[in-house]
């Protein structure tokens, strides 16, 4: 035990084995493209940058947080009750981020309606807990949790982008469209990419951009 | 009756809880594959679903809403407990499921076997906590409301589940582009599904 102690102690704060495990979700481990994690809210509210980007925030703290806690924990609590201990963690950080969110920016937490409820049962959450911070120390536990919320923000990002401005041709509420005169080319917004079925094939497109770029992701049959 | 119907019908098609809001996407992709576990975990979401969202109705008019404990005391009819909801709602749902589970592996061995590692894997469906979330924000006025509420939304998510999984059976048959195989088409054809679904949305209800 205490050779172990010295081990962790010894290990520089940043070493390789620490980046990768912020850097991994980026690409080859990406948890909503890879992993399949936490698909329910990245489509939902993806009609607009600013919501999809204070959900992100949201998720990142919420991850960080509540993955630093179970690691510390993860000695004490009991393998057949953990699922509702990690609800219990999780929900006590979801309730804070939700206060926060009504007292800052109100009209963006009314427009998140349930879905900043719904963080509680985001299986990126649930998943990276029960499948690493149950079993790591609460550093790369904590760095697990902020590279896996921040390549889930990047993708809620990234398709919020795309509809946004081609749905209504603004970005975080700026008429950039207008601002580019395309309209008065004849150019019209597609108001089809605001409607929740678009969402799934954007996702799948850019899903199918990162496979044929790393191959080794494509599924076998 | 008619309204009760009204919100049986729209929670099936209009307000399907997949196409419509994509909740409980995860288990959604991850039992899809055959039609045999996307039909058993459908009806234990129905089932959890019907049970969870009259308790919660409960949970939420008589402790958590603000003046809800005025029954008690009217000393209380300032407390708002409002900010507890989550905590609350996801414990009643954990305990639900473990006592389903329970009660299931009692009286039905054999339903529990084929359900297997899907029972307890509903506490963390989104649709469930989704349901009882919605049924909070739409203020339902009655508890048989919430109850055809939660029924009707796991009718449609079965139904959803069922459909998708009949897809992929014969997808496995075509010749998918290789970076599409798998997770990218289902999530083409969910959109064109979920499209097909939008035509329900003229329906005035």
């Amino acid at each position: 035990m205490s050779k172990a102690m010295e081990k962790t102690a010894r290990e520089p704060l940043f070493s390789k084995k620490n980046r990768r495990l912020l850097i991994d979700p980026m690409n080859e481990n990406n948890p909503i493209t890879v992993q399949v994690l936490g698909i329910c809210s990245a489509l939902a509210i993806t009609v607009k940058m600013k919501p999809a980007l204070v959900m992100g925030i949201s998720v990142i703290v919420v991850m960080a947080a509540a993955n630093v806690l179970t690691s510390l924990l993860r000695n004490l609590i009991p393998n057949r009750i953990r699922i509702i201990v990690q609800l219990v963690v999780v929900a006590l950080m979801v309730i804070l981020v939700d206060q926060v969110l009504k007292a800052f920016v109100y009209d963006v937490s009314k427009e998140l309606s349930v879905f900043v409820g719904l963080i509680i049962t985001n299986c990126i959450i649930m998943g990276r807990i029960e499948a690493f911070s149950l079993g790591n120390s609460p550093w790369k536990a904590f760095l697990d949790g902020v590279g896996n919320g921040v390549a889930y923000a990047g993708i809620l990002l990234l398709v919020a982008f795309f509809r946004e401005l081609l749905g209504n041709g603004t970005l975080f509420d700026y008429p950039i469209m207008a601002q580019l005169g395309v309209y008065d080319m004849g150019y019209t917004n597609n108001g089809m990419m605001l409607l929740p079925p678009m969402a799934l094939i954007v996702v799948a497109i850019v899903i199918w951009i990162q496979r044929a770029k790393t191959p080794s992701l494509i599924e076998k049959d | 009756m008619q309204e009760l119907i009204n919100i049986f019908v729209k929670s099936i098609f209009i307000e399907n809880m997949i196409f419509a809001y994509f909740l409980g996407m995860c288990s959604y992709l991850a039992v899809s594959k055959t039609v045999k576990t996307g039909v058993g975990l459908g009806l234990a979401v129905t089932f959890v679903l019907t049970i969870t969202l009259p308790v919660n109705y409960l949970l939420e008019n008589y402790v958590l809403k603000e003046g809800a404990l005025s029954w008690l005391d009217p000393e209380f009819v300032e407390v708002d407990l409002s900010f507890l909801s989550f905590i609350m709602f996801i414990a009643v749902i954990a305990s639900m499921v473990q006592l389903v589970e329970m009660v299931v592996e009692k009286f039905a061995p054999a339903l529990y076997s084929a359900l297997g590692i899907f029972l307890p894997l509903i506490a963390v469906n989104c649709s469930i906590l989704g349901g009882s979330l919605f049924m909070q924000e739409r203020a339902y006025t009655s508890i048989t409301q919430a109850t055809v509420f939660g029924f009707g939304s796991g009718i449609g998510w079965l139904l959803a589940v069922v459909a998708i999984a009949a897809i992929r059976e014969r997808l496995k048959y075509s010749h998918v582009p290789g970076p599409l195989r798998g997770l990218g088409i289902t999530f083409i054809i969910t959109g064109l599904m979920g499209m097909a679904f939008m035509s329900f949305m003229g329906i005035k209800l």
